[in-house]
Parts: structure tokens; sequence; C-alpha cells
């Protein structure tokens, strides 16, 4: 007590504070970190779920780096990240910037583009599997069917599947980031529109070196991230080959379907957990390499 | 002191309701199994038929999605929450055992002797020293559905008896539109179905192979008659042109839409389709080969006492064990479920085995092989790349199968290390 009645009024202001900060953070500590660390030593580990664990040293790494599977998901999710990133980016720029400007039923378009964000992925994915059947039932291909052309293979090709499970998935993300655009852009302050405006300075320079350098902050919140979410996409591609998970032939399987088949349907803990450690090992070196290339100079 | 009072209230509540439940000697049980409906509602069925016997024992039933099955026994059972007698597949009892979540059936209520006398042989496999384990109340066949609807439709008389006529009524059905597109299939085909077991057990053999060696240890179908056995399976889509991978989705779906002709399923899927109105099927054997050779694919799922089973829990789960593997158990999971009796003496009554709807399946059952699977979706998978390697890929059979060995082999030795 006496301790405590030393201490000058800021230092009791510290000490209450790290009391109060104390909760979260033990908290946080104990559902985040713990279960973290956890992983990462059943990564070394081998668990069929029921019985004991046994230690299996360096094996499920080396198992991983010599899975031809592994090393075609690796490259899965990176088609993911690097397709996906850059069409969401541009469409929603585009969408927010032309949404900006119009008065006419602005809420009613936004509302519309927000929609899909709010709508469960996995319904969603069931609707655009339907769509993407063959004859006869797959809309789209019904509709080819009808002018007479054959029909388009969408899912059950190695080829077309992966863009078919992107496509949905760019389309749900979209409303999200729209929005954040659109609040990008009226952040912008009016003033300096107005003086290119005085200037006489065309629409096309406005666009580069008024809103585009002042949106910066914006588009590294966005592209970080979407290209987390990509990294990260699962229940698109579940749900819309849960006949063949990530097929065929593991063409659209990512990291994380992976992951899941691994231990919940092969119960193989210790070679998912592996896989996790990597995952989050690149959603790391992503996410700092994205600061860093955007960061303020 | 307000609060005190209601603390005691409560105390004594407790004790009065710990006292009654005492007196009236009710012990509840708890009974997990995977969630289909006609399953459900069959376990319904004789839960209440055993309460009605034994007014001592409540049984609760709890079902989860397939899904989450095994996690969540997995979970439950060694922190003494969860099931006192749990259903699983029978692929799954070495894992069950090692994981110490199962004991094993005292041999006084279920002797060994008199089990392997009335039950179907292949439930032999249940047993692990001088006790079994876990046992059946119905055991499941393949057999062949069709439409009648379509078969009428195309001038068909009866179903197919051998694999060449199964390809000619195929064609008879088949339907295509001006793109060249089918729109209704000759049969179903897919692996990701019933068509692995179609293929590992029935195919193979016919063609002259036997797909495992070892009790299953070792693959056996990378040879001249796998790659004959895929190259017929793959024909009825790429040569003969009657069926379509994905068409329609799932396999199922297509027979239950009517817009296919055959259709190879188990017996768990009569209840599904008797719910589907307007369908009118029948079923047939398996085809023959041209030798007039029949094979057939059986599994099954079990019951076994957890390891939380203790006491008079135990007792009233080894009673409760003895009434769903009775006689009148398996007649009334055949009525509900379309699941064949785990014994010959209730599955192959006059009355069964006539039986238009169950008499192909438990005919199917005299010539029928259990695969013991490590890992069915796993070893499914493997079989469903081969047909897509073959079919996207435009690889051999003979180069398909060889993968597709070679896979396989991996898994199980990385099984059985």
């Amino acid at each position: 007590m006496g301790l405590y009645r030393n201490l000058t009024i800021r230092q009791k202001q510290i000490v209450w504070a790290y009391a109060f900060l104390a909760v979260p953070i033990f908290f946080y500590g104990f559902i985040r970190f713990y279960p973290t660390g956890n992983a990462i030593l059943i990564s070394f580990q081998d668990w069929n779920l029921l019985g004991k664990r046994s230690w299996a040293g360096p094996d499920n790494y080396l198992k991983l780096w010599n899975d031809p599977v592994f090393w075609k998901v690796f490259k899965n999710t990176f088609v993911y990240l690097l397709i996906g990133t850059p069409i969401s980016l541009l469409l929603s720029f585009v969408i927010a910037y032309h949404l900006d400007k119009l008065r006419f039923m602005h809420s009613f378009l936004r509302m519309l583009y927000f929609l899909p964000f709010m709508t469960s992925a996995v319904a969603m994915a069931w609707v655009w599997r339907w769509f993407y059947q063959p004859v006869p039932i797959g809309l789209f291909n019904n509709f080819l069917a009808n002018m007479g052309i054959p029909q388009i293979e969408f899912l059950r090709s190695t080829t077309n599947a992966l863009p078919a499970v992107l496509a949905p998935a760019i389309w749900a993300g979209l409303g999200f980031q729209v929005i954040i655009f659109m609040a990008g852009l009226r952040a912008i302050p009016k003033s300096y529109y107005e003086a290119a405006r005085i200037d006489g300075v065309s629409w096309w320079t406005t666009l580069f070196e008024i809103t585009i350098p002042l949106l910066k902050s914006t588009f590294v919140f966005i592209v970080v991230f979407s290209s987390i979410g990509f990294l990260r996409i699962f229940d698109h591609v579940f749900n819309m080959t849960t006949n063949d998970p990530g097929g065929p032939l593991n063409s659209t399987k990512p990291l994380v379907l992976m992951i899941y088949n691994s231990a919940f349907t092969d119960f193989d803990m210790g070679y998912a957990a592996a896989q996790t450690v990597v995952l989050f090992v690149i959603l790391l070196a992503v996410s700092l390499l994205q600061l860093f290339l955007m960061r303020d100079r | 002191m307000k609060f005190q009072m209601k603390r005691s209230m409560i105390a004594g509540l407790t004790a009065a309701s710990a006292f009654f439940a005492g007196s009236a000697q009710a012990v509840e049980i708890e009974y997990w199994q995977y969630f289909f409906d006609a399953r459900v509602s069959a376990m319904e069925q004789l839960i209440e038929n055993f309460e009605a016997a034994n007014p001592d024992i409540t049984v609760t039933m709890t079902h989860f999605p397939y899904a989450d099955y095994r996690t969540k026994v997995a979970a439950a059972i060694p922190a003494g929450e969860g099931p006192d007698v749990v259903q699983l597949f029978y692929g799954w009892l070495n894992d069950y055992v090692q994981a110490e979540l199962i004991q094993p059936l005292p041999a006084a209520e279920f002797p060994p002797a008199e089990i392997e006398a009335n039950f179907f042989p292949m439930v032999a496999a249940m047993r692990a020293g001088d006790n079994y384990w876990a046992l059946p109340t119905a055991v499941r066949s393949l057999a062949l559905f069709y439409n009648e609807r379509l078969f009428e439709e195309a001038g068909v008389e009866a179903p197919p008896e051998t694999l060449e006529e199964l390809v000619s009524i195929a064609a008879k059905i088949a339907k295509r539109d001006n793109a060249g597109n089918l729109t209704q299939a000759g049969m179903t085909i897919g692996m990701n179905a019933q068509d692995h077991h179609w293929f590992r057990e029935v195919l193979v053999r016919q063609m002259g192979g036997d797909p495992y060696t070892d009790d299953y240890r070792t693959v056996n179908y990378n040879s001249e008659a796998g790659a004959k056995a895929i190259d017929f399976y793959n024909g009825l889509v790429n040569n003969h042109k009657v069926a379509a991978y994905g068409f329609m989705d799932e396999p199922q779906a297509a027979f239950k839409a009517g817009l296919a002709g055959m259709h190879i399923d188990g017996s768990f899927r009569i209840g599904s389709l008797n719910k589907t109105r307007g369908l009118k099927w029948g079923v047939a054997e398996l085809p023959a080969n041209a030798n007039g050779e029949r094979f057939n694919y059986s599994s099954y799922w079990v019951n076994a006492i957890t390891t939380k089973a203790e006491g008079e829990k135990y007792d009233a789960a080894v009673k409760f064990m003895a009434y769903v593997t009775s006689d009148e158990a398996m007649q009334i999971w055949l009525d509900v479920v379309g699941e064949l009796p785990a014994k010959p003496s209730v599955g192959l009554t006059e009355a069964n085995a006539n039986d238009p709807v169950f008499g192909p399946f438990i005919r199917g059952l005299a010539y029928a092989n259990t695969t013991k699977f490590a890992n069915e979706s796993g070893q499914r998978q493997i079989l469903m790349d081969m047909v897509q390697r073959m079919d996207l890929e435009g690889q051999s059979a003979a180069d398909s199968i060889a993968v597709a060995a070679k896979a396989e082999q991996l898994l199980l030795d990385d099984y059985y290390k």
C-alpha cells in the first residue's frame, strides 16, 4: 500500500492503465497466442485426433516439401491472390469513382453493390454452382445450348475451374471495397478540385495528381485486406466443389482447403498444423512486403 | 440474509431432486450417431421400444452432421462428456480401440462363438482377442436402381443382366440436344458416389483381377484387369457416350430428378427414393460379366460402448447394445432405413429375400466383399483423380491406374506403418 502511495500522479495513472489493459491482454494472449503456439507444437508431432500425440520432429515439413500437391496448391493460392486482388481493386475503384459522382439513386445503387457482401458465402457459392452446371440444369450452359453452342465446362475443367470459382469471390468482396473507396473519396477536400478546375487542369491529371495520391492510405488498406482475403480463400472453393473438394485434380485447391482436408478428412493433424504454419509465414511476409512497398516516403 | 435463504433453498431442491432421481433409479445413457434422416427416425423407434421394455433407463440421442462427427466424438469422450453408446463406421474400429474411446463388449452377454454363428461373416472383423468390440444392426450392399418410366419409354422390358446389356440399355435411354449435350443420361456416373466401390470390388474382379492382396494392405488393381475395368467405366462416358461426369451435379440427384435411366447405389438410398414423388423405380442386382460372375460390395456401421460408460450406465449400455442388435431391431431398421439385417436368419427370410426392393440387395450380400479402408475418403479421392486424368487430360487407362495404385499404396503404407 505504501508503495502505491509514494507514486506520482502520473505513475499512478500508468499503473491504472496497465491494470485495465491487463484484462484484454491476458484474454487476447490466451485465445490467440496459446492456440498459435499449440499449432506450432503440433506441427512437429504426429496426431490422428483420437490417439496420443507422438514426436515427429521435422517430418511433417519434409513431407510438405516433397508433396507435389502442396506445390500445386501453393501456386493456386498465389493465382487467387495475383488475379483476385488487382481485378477487385480496379473494379471497386472504378465503381466507387463513378458512384461518387452520381446523385440519381445513389443510395440504392450503393446498397446493390453492398448486398453480396452481406450474403452468406455458402448460399452464394451454391447459387453460382448452379449457374455453372452443365445442361440440363445450369443457367449459363442452358443459355448457350439454346443458341446451339456446345456447353462450356466451368467447374469440371482444370483450366476454367479456378477463374470460375474466383469470379463470385471477387464479386462478393466488391461491395465492401466500394464503400471504403467512397469514404476515401469523400475525405479528399473539395478545395483541391476547385483549385484544379480554376487552373483548367484536365480530368486525367486531376485523377492522377489529386485523387489517386490522396487515396494512397485507402489503397494500402484495401490491398492488404483483400490480399489476406484471397490468400485465405476457402468457403467459395469448398462449397462449389464439394463433390471433389478443390478439384478437379487439385486445380482449384487453395492452401486453406488442403489444411482442412489434411485435418478433417485424413485426420493428420500434425501435417495440417505444418501447413498452417506455412500459411502464417506467407501471410506475414505478404503483409509486411506490402506495407513496406506502400509506406510513406 | 435474503441471499442466504435463497441459497439454502436451492441446495435443498437439488438434494431433493437427487433423492427422487435416486429412488426412481432412472439411469440416463447417451447415444450418438451422425445425421441421416431415416437412421435418426429408425433409432427413435428403437429407443421408444427399448424404454418401454426398460422403464428404469432413458436413452438420449444426439446426432451431428457427418462432417463433424469424428471430431466431436474424439473431443467429448476423453473429456468425460458425450456418448455411452456410439455409432462408428466399421473401418474406424482400429482407431477407436487404439485411442481407448471404446471398451470391449462383455463376452457373457455377447459370446463370440454365438456371434460368429449368427451374423454375416464380414462382422468377424469387429473381433479382437476374446471379445467383440462392436456390432452392427444392419449391413449394406449395392444394387442397380432403374427408372421404370424411362425404361418403358425406351421400350426396355427388363433391367440388364450383364454389363453388355447395361451399355445397350443405357444407349437406348440417353438423349442429346441439338448442341450435342446430354439431356437424359442412360446411367449416372461418378466416383464421388458409390461407383468407387463398384470399380474396386466389382468391376476389377469381373475383369479377372483381385483389387487388393495381403488383407487389403497391398494394392493389386494395377493390372490388365484393372485397366480393362477402368476402360469400361470411362468408356460409358467417352466411348459409348451414355453418361456424363458431373451430370446434374450428383449421380443420385440425376436419378431422383428422373433424368437418368440407371443408378448404382447402396440400400440406404431406398428411404430417400421412397419419399421422391412421381419417381417410379425398381431395383436389380448389379449386372454380371460375360461369364455370369457377379460381385458386390458390402459395408456396415456398428455400435459400441464407450470408455465413458461405467457402473450402472455401463449395465444400461450393455442392455441397450443387446437390444439394438436384436432380431426385432434389425427388422425395424430394414423397414425404416432400408439397410439389411446383419444376421442371415433375419435378412434371408422368405419375405425379405423375395421382396422386390430388398431382394436384390440381400442376394448381393451372398457374393459381396468388404474393403478394409484405411481412409475411405482419401482412397476414394485417388480413384476420382484416376478417372479425371483420363477424362480431362487424356491419360491412358494403364498410365492412370499405375499412378493411382502408387498413390493408394503410399496411403496404405503410411497408415499401417
